[in-house]
């Protein structure tokens, strides 16, 4: 009994391990890692445009700069087939983005297009910055509205 | 036996009768019918009217863009759990949308939910809130609408089950849910009055933040604190200051921006809701946001 509790334990972690691995996919993993370091660097171009911060222009083209160079991170291993949320558990990623991946391709175009009309302003003062913001932020919600479950 | 047979048959004769009278479509009273006819109507004012209502969210086309004067010709389908409703043309066009209705017609469809015809318009268009606006604003709202370019489409019939394809029987949810008095209540801020007139009787946040009952109504007493998605998947989010958690600026900001404040992008039915909040005043999406830290 003494020697059993703990094998018992350990087989039961296992499982527990087994069955959080079966949860998370690497796939997945990057890609939301992906959005939350648009998020991170949003978050300073987006204040700024907001007026929750007041606008530096280095600090700026710093996060657009950063925002560039992210949209142009290769998307090609990030969304294979299987990692819808109809499939698996931990994604928000409908179907449809499947089944028209050339609207997907066209909406994430978009976004490196915004993102680099972006970069070429950041550095140009506040009024400059907020157009671009919008039109980043609408590029975003572009495909959030048709491929992003509600939570 | 022959006098059980007609008495039967005068029972169901009378309980006919009572349906059918509970279940009679009722127009605006003719007072208000009167102050609404002498109103002078203003598109200006109805284009704020229009884009508080969020209008265009639902019967523009699907994947319409962002415009300035959508072409508001319906089609876009809503999954929910009686059945698909499918937005008509709301367009100004004679035949195909609603350009020949009179300003009695469009106020009734608005505040009572009534067809020109006197059939009864089902609860997915959201008449409940509308009958808390002014007269004003709907005589406004029509001009606005009046000024948008027409569309000839003609939109698919809804998809629905029996017994949901017997209109009349929305006479009997109309008795029980229609002309309910403002949710929140008690002595108001000017800013928190505006607020609730904007999110109760025009925006409808409640339609899809709210859970509704078995029969489709909104359960009042859960007001604001989020619900299943009627579409099946994930949930509409709570929106109380207990379910949020955000200040007065993030939620004004985010219905500017789209933006939470945590800088993830509205999606989902909530990016079109944002591209018609983004056009009202500053002001008015403060109200908003006073409005809804207000409750509880």
């Amino acid at each position: 009994m003494p020697f059993r509790t703990p094998l018992l334990a350990s087989i039961l972690g296992l499982a527990t391990a087994g069955a959080v691995l079966a949860d998370t996919n690497p796939a997945v993993d990057a890609r939301q890692a992906q959005f939350t370091l648009y998020a991170h660097n949003l978050a300073v171009v987006g204040s700024m445009a907001q007026g929750r911060m007041d606008y530096d222009a280095d600090a700026a083209q710093t996060a657009a700069d950063n925002l560039y160079h992210l949209t142009r991170h290769d998307q090609g291993r990030m969304w294979p087939e299987g990692t819808d949320n109809a499939s698996i558990e931990g994604t928000r990623a409908l179907p449809g983005i499947w089944e028209d991946l050339d609207d997907f391709t066209a909406k994430f175009v978009a976004l490196q297009e915004a993102a680099e009309s972006l970069q070429a302003v950041a550095g140009d003062g506040l009024d400059a910055l907020r157009p671009a913001v919008g039109q980043l932020g609408a590029a975003c919600a572009a495909c959030h509205d048709a491929n992003r479950a509600e939570r | 036996m022959q006098r059980v047979a007609v008495f039967v048959f005068g029972l169901a004769l009378l309980a006919g009768a009572g349906f059918w009278w509970l279940t009679r479509p009722q127009g605006l009273d003719d007072a208000d019918i009167a102050t609404l006819m002498a109103l002078d109507a203003d598109p200006e004012r109805g284009a704020g009217v229009f884009w508080a209502g969020g209008c265009a969210g639902c019967h523009s086309a699907p994947g319409a863009e962002d415009d300035d004067a959508p072409v508001l010709s319906g089609g876009q389908r809503f999954e929910t759990e009686f059945g698909v409703f499918i937005a008509p043309n709301i367009s100004p066009h004679p035949d195909h949308g609603i350009g020949t209705w009179g300003r009695a017609d469009f106020a009734n469809a608005m505040m009572r939910g009534i067809s020109p015809q006197g059939a009864h318009y089902y609860p997915a268009f959201p008449y409940t809130a509308y009958a808390l606006a002014d007269l004003q604003e709907i005589a406004d709202l029509q001009a606005f609408i009046a000024t948008l370019p027409p569309s000839d489409a003609v939109a698919p019939e809804h998809e629905l089950a029996f017994p949901f394809t017997f209109r009349r029987g929305i006479g009997l949810w109309k008795a029980r849910y229609l002309g309910e008095d403002w949710v929140l209540q008690g002595d108001l801020s000017p800013e928190v009055e505006r607020g609730r007139h904007l999110v109760e009787a025009l925006a409808h946040c409640a339609e899809c933040h709210t859970p509704r009952d078995s029969f489709g109504g909104l359960d009042r007493a859960a007001w604001m604190e989020g619900a299943p998605n009627p579409s099946g998947d994930g949930r509409i989010p709570g929106i109380t200051p207990g379910a949020l958690g955000w200040s007065r600026q993030d939620i004004a900001l985010y219905l500017e921006s789209g933006f939470t404040p945590e800088f993830d992008v509205a999606g989902g039915s909530m990016a079109a809701v944002v591209r018609a909040m983004a056009r009202l005043t500053p002001a008015d999406r403060d109200a908003i946001a006073a409005y809804l830290l207000a409750l509880e």
